[in-house]
């Protein structure tokens, strides 16, 4: 395969360009991603010049308006990507998301379809503070009925996306702000990525280490460096947080006895909760070593650069936590 | 009352109806009114679980707008929406069997009283969040129009949703957009034991509706006639490309918010005053003087409806129950409720 090197950015455009080509339903809805301006982020720049207006419709600042109107166009068949420009945003449309979107189909008995895709971009890092810079993953995953993405390379960003609009199940597609320039192989190839299959990033024995979206480069970047002091990790990425492939998470830990559980959301009832339980289900007596997480202490992001560094999780808050454990010092 | 359209008077028969029409009008009203007594009475016989807000009183709007749609065009609704899946085409066995919580209830009994919906019928769903279904209306609106299509979508919804934020965004993307939208106030004067004048600073909502540039109407929702005309005028203009529109109909709850509420703040002269103007009544009134329908064919008639209930409410006897496991299924089209593939 053709493989070339873009950024995270690009291959998310590109997933959805392809797709609004080989399907007309297929549409963008959200603010400000029309050109000249093209997405505050600029995801969507170039889209509406090439493929018109009505493809891809720039809103009012009406997140509960904008997410309503997916939804009852996903329901007739339409096939929405909904973008809001920051999770935090979310809140504004909350009820069309948690109790419409992801309620109809079970409610109706099975008659509804909602092909949605609603993407948005969260975390720290950018001194944006406690209303720009959140990680609520966790509310989506624990909503019946809505699905949850969270890639964090340019390969996963491009094959998630692709198959998320081709799924009839509405999905909560969750990027990073600081992984839109970075950069990574993808195939010049059409290409999907399963949801429900996670990527071990990389091999290890000694600890497994279960990270979402940025932390999982945090991740690598810290295996690095304790692999030079002879501790190894394997870093598995779920990419999809639901569905959640258990399977792979179970068989790592059984294989390193160790489990750190990395995200950049608030600790308490985060994700890696999650990931803790099942793990402390399913593979009980393997793990000779507490199970621990690495996650932002459950607190606002607060705006200074070194109040936020503070609380942030980082390459070597990642990379102390697994030396200690692997030590024994935990 | 700022009701343009009561402009139908017992003397003459309407030149825009044909007796067919407004035979079929009259006999859903008693359809729905009998469907209402007939589940207050299951429910008050311990037979039906959860919550019931019944529609007693307010049958002419929904038979006044559905009996202006087709069998493609759309609605949403609310919930208290027994009324208005019925005028749009719900079969009452099936719904009968939805409040028993039987596997052959619209809903496998997933949804009950308030999630009626049938999508073979383009009935998208009732929800039970006030205003809800305002912007998801508006999506239908605009898919209609994505694919050039000439249904139309009416959104039914109570007049507590007026003050909620979603009513308002619906409301100008549905004017930004121009999409075939029909928004229908059925207001009842309360939002649970909330008067409508209580709930806003002068309580004009066509006024405040025009102020979105949606053309809307004040009608009488205890005459039947002036709702489906009112429906008919915003159906055409919506469905020849004319954008959304928006109808008021003033209407009464004869009962409690739901099945159980003593309705303390309903005054009883209200109350009676109300219930003397009900819109059943005036229809047959109608129906009598204009020679379309006799004593007779009214008692068969009734017999008739009664019957269909009484069917009705067998057949979701009769029933088997939704298995408890099915609790499980349907949630996603791709995966389990685990997540698993299938
Ligand atoms: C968002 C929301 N707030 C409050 C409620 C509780 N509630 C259910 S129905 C209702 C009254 C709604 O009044 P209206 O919209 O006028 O409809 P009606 O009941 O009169 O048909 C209330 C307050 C709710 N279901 N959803
Ligand atoms: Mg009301």
């Amino acid at each position: 395969m053709a493989v070339r090197e873009i950024t995270y950015r690009e291959a998310l455009k590109e997933a959805m360009r392809e797709e609004m080509l080989r399907d007309e339903t297929v549409f963008l809805i959200g603010e400000d991603i029309a050109d000249p301006h093209g997405g505050s982020y600029k995801v969507t720049a170039g889209l509406s010049t090439e493929f018109g207006l009505d493809r891809v419709i720039q809103t009012p600042i009406s997140e509960q308006g904008f997410i309503g109107t997916a939804v009852g166009a996903a329901l007739i068949g339409r096939r929405p990507i909904a973008e809001i420009l920051y999770i935090d945003f979310c809140t504004m449309a909350m009820d069309q998301i948690v109790n419409q979107a992801a309620k109809i189909r079970y409610m109706s008995g099975g008659q509804a379809k909602v092909p949605l895709v609603i993407r948005t971009q969260g975390g720290m890092g950018r001194s944006s503070a406690a209303q720009h810079a959140q990680s609520l993953e966790a509310w989506f995953v624990h909503t019946p009925g809505l699905l949850v993405a969270m890639p964090s390379t340019p390969y996963d960003a491009k094959g998630l996306l692709k198959t998320a609009i081709r799924l009839d199940d509405p999905v909560i597609f969750i990027e990073h702000k600081l992984l839109y320039n970075t950069k990574g192989p993808v195939p010049e190839e059409e290409y999907t990525i399963p949801f429900g299959v996670a990527d071990v990033k990389r091999e290890g024995r000694d600890c497994t280490v279960v990270a979402t979206s940025r932390t999982v480069l945090m991740t690598l970047a810290a295996a690095e460096t304790l692999e030079r002091e002879g501790i190894s990790v394997e870093v598995v990425d779920p990419r999809t947080l639901f569905p959640l492939d258990v399977d792979t998470i179970v068989a790592s830990v059984k294989k390193t006895s160790r489990l750190v559980v990395v995200h950049e959301a608030v600790e308490r009832c985060g994700f890696g909760a999650e990931v803790v339980a099942q793990v402390a289900e399913k593979a009980y007596g393997y793990v000779d070593a507490p199970i621990v997480r690495v996650c932002a202490p459950s607190v606002p992001a607060p705006f200074a650069r070194q109040l936020e560094d503070y609380v942030m999780v980082d390459e070597k808050k990642i990379a102390d936590k697994v030396r200690r454990l692997v030590r024994g010092e935990i | 009352m700022n009701a343009k359209n009561a402009d139908t008077t017992v003397e003459t028969p309407p030149e825009d109806l044909t007796r067919e029409q407004l035979l079929g009008m009259y006999r859903r009203m008693r359809l729905i009114r009998g469907f209402e007594d007939t589940a207050k009475e299951r429910f008050e016989a311990g037979e039906i679980a959860g919550f019931l807000h019944l529609s007693q009183g307010q049958e002419a709007v929904p038979v006044g707008v559905c009996s202006a749609l087709g069998p493609r065009d759309y609605i949403t609704s609310t919930h208290r929406g027994h009324g208005d899946v019925i005028a749009k085409g719900c079969e009452v066995k099936r719904m009968f069997a939805e409040l028993y919580g039987r596997a052959t209830g619209y809903c496998k009994g997933k949804g009950g009283s308030m999630h009626i919906a049938d999508f073979s019928q383009g009935i998208i769903g009732a929800t039970g969040i006030v205003s809800g279904s305002l912007p998801t209306s508006v999506g239908i609106g605009l898919g209609i129009k994505q694919r050039g299509g000439d249904e139309v979508v009416v959104c039914f919804f109570g007049d507590g949703a007026t003050a909620e934020g979603g009513f308002h965004e619906a409301l100008n993307l549905a004017s930004l957009w121009q999409v075939p939208v029909i928004f229908v106030c059925q207001n009842n004067l309360y939002g649970l034991s909330q008067p409508w004048e209580k709930t806003a600073y002068k309580c004009d909502l066509v006024a405040r509706v025009a102020t979105y540039h949606i053309p809307g109407e004040c009608v009488d929702g205890m005459d039947v006639i002036a709702v489906h005309r009112a429906a008919r005028r915003a159906v055409e203009r919506a469905r020849s490309g004319g954008g959304p529109g928006f109808i008021e109909a003033k209407t009464y709850r004869f009962l409690g918010h739901y099945v159980g509420d003593p309705a303390l703040y309903m005054p009883a002269e209200e109350r009676e005053a109300w219930r003397k103007r009900d819109a059943i009544v005036k229809l047959r009134g109608q129906l009598l003087a204009w020679g379309y329908l006799t004593e007779a064919e009214d008692e068969a008639m009734g017999a008739e409806v009664a019957a269909e209930l009484q069917a009705g409410v067998e057949y979701a006897k009769a029933s088997p129950l939704a298995a408890p496991e099915t609790a499980l299924e349907e949630l996603y089209v791709h995966f389990d409720y685990l997540g698993n593939p299938r």
